[in-house]
């Protein structure tokens, strides 16, 4: 069988998959719609919340991002699991205990104030929809590689799999889909993983892998030899880093907190049973998101190991069959400067070839020799990652719309069939919008999709954070500090990328911190000006600091949440 | 809160009814949470400590000694903080069950995993 045949036998097969769990687990209610009913299983919810949080960008990008920066890459890695600790210590269970349907259900309530409400919806919807959008262009981008369909045609035909199950299943549907798609998304980068470990090192564990030595004789591991043919190349070494230590800090840090501010994740807190459960949930969450987080790091070492083996000056009528493949996708290039026919690689300016980073996963089976079968798995994993997300996402942006906006804000009156209606109908909008985003995609959308952790850590985190931990923080800080670490982040980013691009190195920017990291200097605004603003006006009320009290109790979550 | 709610609950804190209105007095619900702030401060000085500090403050430093073929900084930077992360969760999880059932706060009795 060819390997496109496959391919559409894959892709079609997990579809069918989706659509039958959506159909057979769907949405009968307000709370199975907004958070399942409030029954599942902490294993089943971690491994949907894992599906949730690993994106297009986790599965198609990070590997090749690392690849090519190195330890520098680092951040990605550290922050964007680093975030979970903060999720599961000082967040899920309080969030599980507060009992409702959104985040910003808690920080209305918290702060006793439809402003707030309002001012993290908006912060909400903003970091959503910029998540998303990235989601259908991956979509689009595995679609018309491995099933040559136009892009515009692989984001509507991923737009109606959404379609089908988030705007039915609602999160019922959503988290067993997820927890199928998780299942196809690690299988499906394991195993070329394994392989490629295999040829490299002859070990078949790529974390172990990573450390030993290559299997050619030469004695050297693999990241000696990747430091030696790298530095010999012109490119700095791999294992060291290249940003400075403050910058690497920040972003860090933005993604961390960023992670443990990202809606969709929090609200799968709140599909859990009890407390408790909340916080194992947070632990199998990471431990199945650890899986793939570190296979990524050695994956990338492996694929530029083998990419200098294998095209630095070789001939370019022998240049392995992978390379001719991408190369009419233009994601692959050779151009002969110099006219011997060779394909030279390296960081001056006599390189002759050009390789997006993007495709390092992607071109892994074949780039590893495995057989058809895997090619076909990967391009089923790649479409698992990017819908398990933007069905996550579209289902938090729906829920903000139809229970904070309308419900809760504009129109009280409505009766529950009428929420789950509207519920239905903005996720159907919202599902239409981010399918036009995949198809017309902003010329921002790729920059700004790193952002919208940066806007998450300077808004929402501290806002929830110091409503669980502070009984003194009250709506005047609170407002306050979402808004200043909401304008300060967003202004920053918006003048290094898009005023003044010139601009954008390490001697403009402020400390030395880079636009990717400077959430974290508005996530400390954030929490100053709350405390600041709170110390001069009026504390909280008394049903507040009662709240307060109630939340931080474990016991009683699930008793409240059966009326 | 009755004082004597309070007794009964510190004499004997393993037998009480669990989510007994008199068993939440306020004392005990404050040294819970006093306990888990506690708690909570330890975890995240590892935290800080393998992530920010092997894998990004320290990490040239680190770099000087090896682990299983590795720079131990690059290690901790791209494998190590993660599997110390996932152990974290779970300590936190384990560590603050026995919190709970000691100050009678845990969720034990309520309607668990379906």
């Amino acid at each position: 069988m060819s390997t496109q045949l496959l391919t559409y036998l894959f892709v079609g097969a997990s579809f069918a998959l989706y659509i039958g769990i959506a159909i057979w687990s769907r949405a009968g209610s307000t709370k199975d719609f907004y958070v399942a009913g409030g029954g599942v299983h902490p294993v089943v919810n971690g491994m949907a919340t894992a599906a949730d949080w690993m994106s297009a960008a986790s599965f198609i990008s990070m590997a090749g991002i690392i690849s090519f920066m190195g330890r520098d890459g680092s951040v990605y890695l550290l922050g964007w699991t680093g975030g979970y600790v903060l999720l599961a210590l000082l967040m899920a269970p309080y969030l599980r205990k507060f009992g409702r349907f959104t985040v910003p259900d808690f920080i209305g309530e918290r702060y006793y104030s439809k402003t707030a409400r309002i001012v993290a919806v908006i912060c909400l919807i903003f970091v959503s929809f910029t998540y998303v959008a990235g989601q259908m262009r991956g979509v689009g981008i595995v679609f018309s590689r491995f099933l040559e369909v136009e892009v515009e045609t692989g984001v509507i035909i991923g737009m109606a799999v959404v379609f089908m199950y988030a705007v039915l299943g609602g999160m019922k549907g959503i988290t067993y889909t997820q927890v199928a798609q998780y299942c196809v998304l690690i299988f499906a980068y394991m195993v070329p993983a394994v392989f490629i470990s295999i040829m490299i090192t002859g070990n078949p564990i790529p974390q172990l892998g990573f450390g030993s030595e290559v299997a050619d004789g030469s004695g050297l591991s693999v990241l000696e030899k990747l430091d030696g043919v790298l530095t010999d190349l012109g490119f700095g070494t791999y294992t060291q880093g290249s940003k400075s230590t403050i910058d690497v800090f920040a972003i860090t840090a933005a993604l961390m907190f960023g992670t443990a501010g990202l809606p969709h994740v929090l609200v799968r807190f709140f599909t859990v049973p009890k407390v408790s459960d909340a916080r194992k949930s947070a632990g199998y969450a990471l431990a199945f998101i650890a899986i793939l987080y570190t296979t990524a790091p050695a994956v990338a070492s492996f694929a530029r190991l083998n990419l200098v083996d294998t095209v630095h000056n070789t001939s370019y009528e022998q240049a392995p069959q992978w390379f001719s493949n991408w190369e009419s996708t233009g994601l692959v290039g050779w151009q002969d400067k110099n006219d011997d026919g060779l394909m030279q690689y390296s960081a001056g300016a006599d390189n002759e070839v050009t390789i997006d980073r993007d495709i390092m996963v992607l071109a892994n089976p074949e780039i590893a020799n495995l057989p058809g079968w895997v090619i076909a798995l990967v391009a089923a994993g790649g479409v698992a990652a990017a819908l398990s997300t933007a069905a996550g996402l579209l289902l938090v942006i729906s829920s903000s719309v139809s229970h904070d906006l309308l419900k809760q804000t504009l129109m009280p009156a409505i009766t529950e069939k009428q929420e789950l209606l509207f519920a239905r109908i903005a996720a159907a909008v919202a599902v239409c919008i981010a399918g036009l985003f995949g198809i017309y995609p902003p010329a921002f959308v790729a920059q700004v999709v790193a952002f919208a952790f940066g806007l998450a850590a300077a808004s929402l985190f501290p806002a929830i954070v110091l409503g669980i931990f502070s009984k003194r923080v009250n709506k005047e800080g609170a407002i306050t500090g979402m808004l200043l670490g909401l304008v300060f982040t967003f202004s920053y980013i918006v003048y290094f990328k898009f005023v003044s691009p010139e601009l954008n190195s390490a001697e403009h920017w402020w400390l030395g911190i880079s636009p990717e990291g400077i959430g974290f200097i508005g996530m400390l605004l954030n929490i100053g000006a709350a405390f600041g603003v709170s110390h001069f006006t009026a504390p909280p009320p008394a049903e507040v600091r009662d709240l307060i009290d109630d939340i931080r109790i474990p016991s009683g979550a699930a008793v409240a949440h059966s009326h | 809160m009755s004082e004597q709610a309070y007794d009964q609950a510190s004499e004997n804190p393993s037998s009480h009814d669990h989510n007994d209105q008199k068993t939440l007095t306020e004392k005990n619900t404050a040294d819970y949470w006093q306990a888990n702030l506690r708690l909570l401060a330890k975890l995240l000085v590892v935290w800080f400590a393998v992530s920010f500090g092997c894998g990004i403050l320290l990490v040239d430093w680190l770099d000087q000694f090896t682990f299983f073929g590795f720079k131990l900084g690059f290690w901790f930077a791209q494998q190590g903080a993660i599997y110390v992360f996932v152990a974290l969760i779970f300590i936190y999880a384990w560590r603050i069950q026995i919190i709970e059932r000691q100050f009678g706060v845990d969720d034990d009795t309520e309607e668990g995993s379906v």
